[in-house]
């Protein structure tokens, strides 16, 4: 066992690259589950999101087309959960479950020409003095611009939902869904608005993935990652700082164990596999017991306008 | 001194099977505070919900400052300058207090401005409330003040208060008193809703009575007495039933210093609550919405458990018991909400039978449903009671309210119950069922059950019910017979005075 | 405008009506989509849906894989629909699969090689332990801590996908077998193989089990007391708690039930069709039980259609592979189309249109 050929370094820089796509998918169902809204294709949407960017990046050369793209897409998809569940008042557990069969399956058939090559990918950003600073030079300020963009993102989000009109009004959507229509607020349209802006997320989330991370198309490549983005939601107390907070922490006990694999550590491979997974319920545990009462209190529910 | 603000003229509204508002004519001058007194079913809601825009009339119009008033949706209301603080308020409990405020104005300022316009007027009108505090946290009396400012910072004319001490404090009492007199000096009108006749007496310059949607008088009340106001609010027509002193049996439902802790967090706790119920003895419970009847029948259906001897049954203590237990002994209860707590609006009669029958009518033995017997079962409820349906296999939300109340009170009446509770058993309800649904009960006490009604309608309390006692804020008056009762001690137990005697 | 209205009771004629019009439309829409892909599309059609079953030369052979696909997708499916009914969502039933897979093999193996009629009856009770236990996770963590379940149990299901890799390289590795991880072959010891009870019929014992549990399922759910307590749970909690019913213990019995069949279908596969405990014998069942429970509508009639359509498209999907080069994944989009038209549908019986003039 040889701890000393895990380097802090690249550790760090690495467990941010594993946690952006799980920031910009948690980030944006943070925002469909603060509007009352659960929904569960996450999975499908970022693996749309993966090979629409991919595919989009192969043919133009362009990688952020490809982001572009892939941001899209997923929304489009999400667009077909949104009128299920609020127009025709679809089951919502049972509607993100089916999208996201549908974003595998349909993923896999769009990806089949492209398996096995490799694309553009982003370049990393060279920032002006901070590029330069050792150590933390290589950690925090060499990546590419997509994680600078998912934490402004985040910062972004966060003051959305906290100051200003219509955050506020989807947050009181997100409560109660009667009192806002009572208001007179459009519930259907919020609602649809943020499902929209959750597909895109997820799909630049899985973009990051099939064009940085990896960076390859396969099928199935996300690999669940979309259910771990759902997860840290709620770890996360649906707020958006705490989102990043978790992504880094579930990406950096995910690339941890994986170094400590390769570095030949006693503890069997498998038991570290499954500790970002037990971490998570541990945690989610712990949130329930200090009073889970910051869930979004229509979450889940169908609305169905009485007049 | 005063102007006239608001005319209402001949305003009617028909719903079909009842007549909420027939011709209701008063005004309402400027700086005027005006109290809308009346029962429950009175028709009080519906004429300020065509006030406030809710809801359109039939006939008749209202004139607000000489310019004809017919507000199309609230916001139109608003516009005009009236303001309305509801009884059961509509905010957002995970959200602060600016938050809630600015969700129910037009165009809002930013939220540091809002807040500081939040705490100056909560100042100039004594109404404490810091604007940073989260709304769920609040008591009932702040969140009323969220609602009242929300209101005021829109300056109106006009602001309505519908039943607003139900859910204050005495302190809190003399407090909105101070902000509501404050507001008449500055030539504001208030429209108050309201049963508490010691109030309207303290606070306000005029009152219209209604009673079955029609005004019976517009009067200055304090040049009346209670027990005229009461007459007018109840009618003349109000006679003390001639019953005889009838001959109870032994008790057979006990309460002894029941407290509880409302789940609820804007619930009402229930403070050393006792009473006794005798065989054959109907016992009544007043008091409106909101002073802990749902938590009361909470504890004497099982859903929630107390202390094992605070309820005792045949002398057995079952404070701990659950509901199948109790059930299973003969003891009943019927809530107040139909669809979603009595019944389940999407499961057939029949179904809907099996969730109190299960035990006494031996509907399930060994956990095998004897769903020939339900059906019977549930034929002879719909039979007995007169419940309109084609089929007990049509769905509980496919009958109408009173029929559906039919079958939910003759399910448990038919199970023979030595003890019978039943929260606003015709709430809601068409005059004939509800005749019907009194008859059963009456029925069911002569055959030798205890009953206790909880309910909000005091005509109906006092026409069946041998004792009488009112709910406020958690705590329950002496009880005293229906027999001696006079109106003047009804108001003011209603009121919330504890001890009748001693304020008379 | 059209508008929405609750229908006073739900309509009977429309519950039946609307899977069926859900699969046509899944035919029209997958048709077009088939066209898209450069497939002629009523044939593509006809191999998927008939020919497994009627097609001269090869539905003979076809035909009993129907029953081995649907088999644990029946199963797992009546386990899920309870709990689905109550508004207990476990999405990790294929955590409780590979549990179940694993503790009965390793009871199995622990007895290697001796020969008994016992044997196998004991695995399949492991099995269904090692499930139930797997699913008392989620279900302890929500009685007693409120804890979402969906998910925890999602959450189990990587885990025991760690374990299963664990496993099948270490505790359960098959000592004759060369080095290669995964356990001895199950099916082919032949106390615990689970053996076909008509040779070639594809009915194993895991598809004689998936019938007893449509049966069993059916009877809890208009027989039985419990049944009714599910039902209420889930169509009005609060009446539920009037009516008496204890929502902790309806929790544990639906999460429990649905733990158990699951657990028993692992052990089932893995000592028939799989045959032996390798790192990634599963084959996502757990997940596609879900859509068959909804495509079932949480009835167990419903359910045995819906797993036989399912293993239907699987299997006509495998052969459309096969004779017309149609990619696998159009199989799982036709899936997911299907689980979409049956949710739009499903509307229809619980609403109606009413077209409304603007005043």
């Amino acid at each position: 066992m040889d701890l000393s050929s895990i380097s802090p370094v690249l550790l760090i820089a690495s467990l941010i690259v594993s946690a952006t796509p799980i920031i910009l998918a948690a980030l944006g169902e943070t925002v469909v589950e603060k509007a009352g809204v659960l929904n569960l294709g996450v999975e499908g949407m970022m693996i749309t999101g993966a090979v629409v960017g991919f595919a989009v990046a192969i043919n133009t050369e362009n990688p952020l087309f490809g982001f572009l793209c892939a941001a899209i897409a997923a929304s489009l998809l999400s667009l077909i959960f949104g009128i299920l569940t609020q127009y025709l008042l679809s089951n919502q557990v049972a509607t993100g479950l089916g999208l996201t069969m549908v974003g595998l399956g349909l993923s896999s058939l769009i990806g089949k020409p492209y398996e096995g090559m490799k694309s553009v990918t982003l370049g990393r950003l060279e920032i002006p003095f901070l590029s330069d600073i050792p150590i933390f030079g290589t950690m925090l300020f060499s990546h590419d611009i997509v994680v600078y963009f998912s934490i402004i993102l985040v910062a972004l989000t966060a003051g959305f939902l906290k100051y200003s009109r219509l955050g506020l009004v989807l947050r009181a959507v997100g409560e109660s869904h009667d009192a806002a229509h009572a208001l007179g607020y459009k519930v259907i349209r919020i609602r649809l608005l943020a499902i929209m802006f959750g597909g895109a997320c997820s799909g630049l989330g899985g973009a990051y993935i099939s064009l940085v991370r990896v960076p390859q198309w396969t099928e199935g490549m996300t690999a669940g990652v979309g259910w771990i983005a759902l997860a840290i939601v709620v770890f996360a107390s649906w707020k958006p700082w705490r989102v990043l907070i978790g992504a880094y922490l579930f990406g950096g006990v995910t690339v941890l164990q994986l170094n400590l694999q390769a570095a030949g550590i006693s503890i069997p491979v498998e038991y570290l596999s499954m500790s970002p997974y037990l971490i998570t319920i541990a945690v989610l545990v712990l949130i329930s017991v200090r009073g889970g009462q910051s869930a979004p209190a229509s979450l889940g529910r169908s609305f169905h306008a009485l007049s | 001194m005063s102007n006239l603000l608001l005319r209402l003229d001949g305003l009617t509204k028909v719903y079909p099977g009842v007549v909420a508002n027939k011709d209701v004519t008063f005004d309402i001058g400027t700086g005027e505070v005006h109290a809308l007194l009346g029962e429950n079913g009175a028709g009080k809601s519906t004429l300020v919900k065509m006030i406030y825009g809710l809801v359109k009339p039939d006939h008749g119009h209202m004139v607000m400052n000489d310019m004809r008033f017919a507000p199309n949706e609230p916001r139109e209301a608003r516009v005009a300058g009236v303001g309305m603080v509801f009884q059961h308020f509509s905010l957002f409990d995970a959200l602060n207090v600016v938050e809630n405020i600015a969700l129910g104005i037009e165009l809002p300022p930013n939220q540091r401005v809002l807040a500081d316009q939040i705490i100056q007027i909560s100042k100039e009108y004594g109404l404490p409330l810091d604007p940073s505090k989260t709304v769920g946290n609040l008591s009932a009396g702040e969140r009323q003040r969220v609602e009242i400012i929300r209101c005021l910072l829109q300056k109106p004319k006009l602001l309505i208060m519908d039943e607003p001490t139900s859910v204050l404090t005495p302190h809190e009492v003399d407090g909105l008193f101070q902000t509501l007199r404050k507001l008449k000096s500055q030539g504001t009108s208030i429209l108050y809703i309201s049963h508490k006749l010691d109030e309207i007496r303290a606070l306000c310059d005029r009152a219209t009575i209604l009673r079955r949607g029609k005004k019976i008088a517009t009067c200055v009340p304090s040049e009346k007495s209670t027990r005229e106001l009461a007459e007018m609010m109840v009618g003349t027509s109000f006679e003390a039933p001639k019953k005889k002193k009838k001959v109870f049996g032994d008790v057979t439902l006990e309460v002894s210093n029941l407290s509880l802790r409302s789940e609820n967090p804007f619930g009402t706790s229930l403070k050393s609550v006792s009473l006794a119920v005798r065989s054959g003895e109907i016992l009544g419970i007043g008091g409106v919405a909101g002073n802990g009847q749902d938590e009361l029948l909470s504890a004497l259906s099982g859903e929630v458990r107390v202390v094992n001897s605070m309820i005792t049954l045949k002398g057995q203590p079952i404070g701990q018991k659950p509901s199948g237990f109790r059930r299973a002994e003969g003891f009943f209860c019927a809530p107040e909400e139909r669809l979603g707590h009595a019944a389940a609006p999407n499961m057939s009669l029949i179904d809907n039978v099996l969730i109190t029958g299960c035990e006494k009518q031996a509907l399930a033995k060994y956990g095998l449903l004897d769903w020939q017997r339900t059906r019977r079962f549930a034929d002879q409820i719909i039979a007995d009671f007169d419940v309109r349906t084609d089929s007990s296999t049509n769905a509980a939300r496919s009958l109408s309210g009173g029929n559906l109340q039919k079958f939910v009170i003759g399910r448990e009446v038919l199970q023979k119950p030595d003890v019978f509770v039943v929260n606003q058993p015709t709430w809601g309800v068409d005059a004939a069922a509800a005749a019907a649904i009194r008859q059963s009960l009456i029925d069911l006490a002569s055959a030798g059950s205890a009953v206790l009604i909880i309910s909000q309608d005091l005509d109906e309390l006092l026409e069946i019910s041998d004792r009488f006692a009112a709910l406020n804020a958690g705590a329950l008056s002496d009880f005293k017979d229906t027999v001696d009762l006079s109106l003047d001690e009804i108001g003011l137990m209603m009121g919330g005075a504890q001890n009748v005697e001693a304020v008379l | 405008m059209i508008r929405l209205e609750k229908r006073a009771s739900p309509s009977i004629m429309l519950t039946v009506a609307t899977p069926v019009l859900a699969v046509v439309l899944t035919m029209l829409a997958g048709g077009l989509m088939f066209t898209l892909l450069g497939k002629p599309p009523f044939e593509t059609i006809k191999i998927i849906f008939w020919d497994p079953l009627f097609h001269p030369d090869f539905s003979s052979y076809t035909r009993p894989q129907l029953l081995v696909k649907a088999g644990p997708l029946i199963l797992i499916a009546i386990g899920l629909s309870m709990g689905f009914r109550a508004g207990i969502w476990n999405i990790g039933a294929e955590g409780q699969y590979i549990v179940g897979a694993i503790s009965g093999a390793a009871i199995g193996l622990a007895f290697y090689p001796l020969e008994s009629r016992l044997i196998f009856p004991v695995m399949i009770i492991a099995g269904a332990l090692g499930g139930f236990i797997w699913a008392m996770i989620p279900a302890i963590l929500r009685t007693r801590f409120g804890t979402n379940e969906i998910l925890v149990s999602l959450m189990l299901v990587y885990v025991a996908e760690a374990m299963l890799a664990s496993v099948s390289q270490g505790a359960l590795k098959n000592p004759d077998g060369m080095g290669f991880p995964g356990s001895r072959n199950l099916n082919q010891y032949s106390s615990s193989a689970n053996h076909e009870i008509i040779a070639n019929s594809g009915m194993h014992w895991g598809v004689i089990t998936a019938f007893i549990s449509v049966i069993f399922a059916y009877f809890l759910l208009t027989r039985h007391l419990w049944g009714f307590h599910i039902r209420l749970t889930g169509e009005a909690p609060r009446a539920a708690r009037f009516a008496g019913i204890n929502s902790a213990r309806i929790v544990v019995l639906c999460l429990g039930f649905s733990g158990l069949l699951a657990g028993m279908a692992g052990l089932f596969e893995v000592t028939g069709p799989a045959g032996q405990i390798t790192t990634d014998f599963n084959t996502g069942y757990g997940f596609t039980a879900i859509i068959v429970a909804f495509l079932g509508r949480l009835n167990p009639a419903g359910i045995l259609l819906a797993g036989l359509l399912m293993a239907l498209t699987y299997i006509g999907g495998e052969l459309a592979q096969l004779m017309l080069g149609l990619p696998r994944a159009s199989i799982q989009l036709f899936q997911g189309m299907l689980l979409f038209f049956l949710l739009a549908t499903d509307l229809l019986t619980n609403y109606r249109f009413r077209i409304r003039r603007l005043e």
